[in-house]
């Protein structure tokens, strides 16, 4: 994808990208910190329809939203061959159970025979996680296991 | 009651009641510039309620509040962005000159005030206001936009060739010969041009000397730096507002943004007392009889910087909306003109109606800047639905 940077003088830079259908998507980094998403209008290519101010977490949890299935969905072709096995992404929940906890605490592979390949963070894919690694509300476990393993480790995560 | 007390009773209310037009400002969405110099016209002498008691403080302070102006203009550039803006938008950016300089000029040599008042005027409706502009397009969500960057650039350019500017504009109001002059432009392109190699090259050093973790100590070496160097322009006849604004495009990074922080409420406090200043000095009476020319000057420099932002835009490859966009956002006249004009009017070379002149003026571009650019779309959209009527007839024959 040929990502466009623009530097903003005095303001910051923007980075955007057209996409098939001919509209922009980008955001503009602010030199305070402040960070907008931006959509093109769809009759006016030049313009916003939108520009968003995010939070940084805002801004993770979308890269997330965003990141997380597509990864998701190249592991489950690789593991097309293997029947029975099966990946997911597993949210951790801010203030929930494992929220500063790390990930040896859920003592998910005894429990449920289920690994953990990635923690998606922020818009950053974290690749085999140790068992010290430590969690926050907001990542996005990516998992692989039979689907009864996944199930009970989605309820883990849940309540404990 | 003694001199002190009501000098602070003064000041206070001055204060005070630019607090409430600044609070009126951001309200209805316009930039707080113009009130200020309406409070100043109302405070000044010939005005409602002339104050006489705080004239050495606002003195000292105004000048205080235009250094501390370029050197936060500085701070938001690096040299690097400075050069790159130049490349990019050197040629928009002579047709700005050459566009908007050209009517003040114009008017002033119509007036009588020769050469010098030509001079000064051609700089108070060239520069754009990049705070209103900066301010504008982002309260409009326009950072995103294509046609922004080329904005910006021209924007860059403009504060490039104030720091030219205004060093002549100091040597030529100080009435030096023109082989004074000359010098003058001398010393002040080599010391403008060192600056930008030391600011480029070792912009980490000076960062280093100001910097420091603890803010009381950081703000007093930075306002000592800036006051210092602006001081030693200004005994350079260099301006010491172009030396606080090549301090302030030394200074990068990380050290350039917690000095933003600290000093902006310092330079929004000393550039309001400027603009009183500004507005304290002109008398309300003399405004009338140059209103005229105002309203013909706001028209004819409106059109030329619609046209500026448009010619840029278009080599750009913007569309049409993004270029009326551009042009509509560069409108906005403010801090620069009345830094310009009130050099002048210190200097005590030009007449007094051209302090008038330039209060009306800025008067008019601060509200009409960022009024023309919330109504540009609709218009240009009425526009051209206006002439789709006026072709589909004639394709119908």
């Amino acid at each position: 994808m040929n990502v466009e940077v623009t530097p903003l003088p005095g303001i910051g830079v923007r980075k955007d990208f057209s996409t098939r259908t001919g509209r922009r998507i980008g955001v503009v980094s602010q030199r305070d910190g402040h960070t907008e998403l931006i959509v093109s209008k769809a009759d006016d290519a030049d313009a916003c329809a939108a520009s968003i101010p995010l939070t940084a977490d805002e801004a993770g949890t979308l890269a997330n939203l965003l990141g997380a299935p597509q990864l998701v969905a190249q592991l489950t072709e690789e593991h097309q061959d293997l029947p029975g096995i099966s990946t997911k992404q597993l949210p951790i929940k801010p203030s929930g159970p494992f929220d500063g906890r790390t990930l040896g605490d859920t003592a998910m592979r005894t429990r449920t025979g289920v690994s953990v390949v990635a923690v998606a963070r922020a818009g950053q894919v974290h690749p085999s996680p140790t068992p010290d690694f430590a969690l926050t509300g907001g990542d996005l476990l990516v998992a692989v296991g039979t689907s009864e393993g996944l199930e009970a480790a989605a309820k883990i995560l849940k309540y404990g | 009651m003694d001199h002190t007390a009501l000098s602070l009773i003064e000041l206070g209310a001055v204060f005070f009641v630019l607090g409430a037009l600044g609070r009126l400002a951001g309200k209805i969405g316009l930039s707080p510039i113009p009130l200020y110099l309406l409070g100043g016209l109302c405070f000044g002498s010939g005005g409602l309620i002339p104050l006489t008691d705080i004239g050495g403080f606002t003195h000292l302070a105004s000048e205080i509040g235009v250094v501390l102006l370029l050197l936060l203009l500085g701070l938001e550039y690096s040299a690097a962005e400075l050069f790159t803006g130049l490349r990019r938008s050197w040629t928009a950016g002579l047709l700005d000159i050459v566009l908007n300089a050209a009517p003040g000029a114009a008017v002033a040599l119509l007036l009588g005030w020769g050469p010098v008042g030509a001079m000064v005027m051609a700089g108070v409706t060239y520069i754009s206001s990049s705070g209103i502009v900066a301010k504008v397009l982002g309260d409009l969500g326009r950072l995103g936009n294509r046609e922004t960057p080329v904005v910006l650039s021209i924007l860059v350019f403009e504060d490039l060739v104030m720091a030219l500017y205004l060093p002549i504009l100091t040597a030529v109001l100080g009435g030096v010969s023109l082989l004074g002059g000359l010098e003058a432009v001398g010393i002040s392109l080599l010391v403008i041009t060192v600056v930008l190699v030391i600011a480029l090259k070792f912009g980490r050093y000076v960062s280093a000397a100001v910097d420091s973790p603890d803010r009381e100590v950081f703000l007093l070496k930075v306002l000592g730096a800036a006051l210092l160097v602006a001081g030693i322009a200004s005994a350079m006849q260099v301006s010491a507002a172009v030396g606080a604004f090549l301090l302030g495009i030394a200074i990068s990074g990380s050290t350039a943004e917690n000095a933003t922080h600290l000093l902006e409420p310092l330079r929004d406090l000393f550039a309001a007392v400027f603009f009183v200043v500004f507005g304290l000095n002109t008398n309300p009476a003399s405004i009338p009889p140059v209103l005229g020319w105002a309203v013909v000057l706001a028209v004819v420099t409106t059109a030329t910087k619609v046209g500026t932002g448009w010619w840029a835009a278009r080599r750009q490859g913007i569309g049409k909306m993004g270029r009326a966009r551009a042009g509509a956002a560069l409108v906005a006249r403010g801090e620069f003109s009345i830094v310009i004009a009130g050099l002048a009017v210190t200097a005590g070379a030009v007449t007094g109606e051209l302090a008038a002149l330039a209060t009306a003026y800025v008067l008019l571009m601060a509200i009409l800047g960022p009024t023309a650019a919330r109504v540009v779309e609709p218009i240009a959209r009425a526009l051209q639905r206006k002439s789709a009527t006026k072709t589909a007839p004639a394709e119908a024959n």
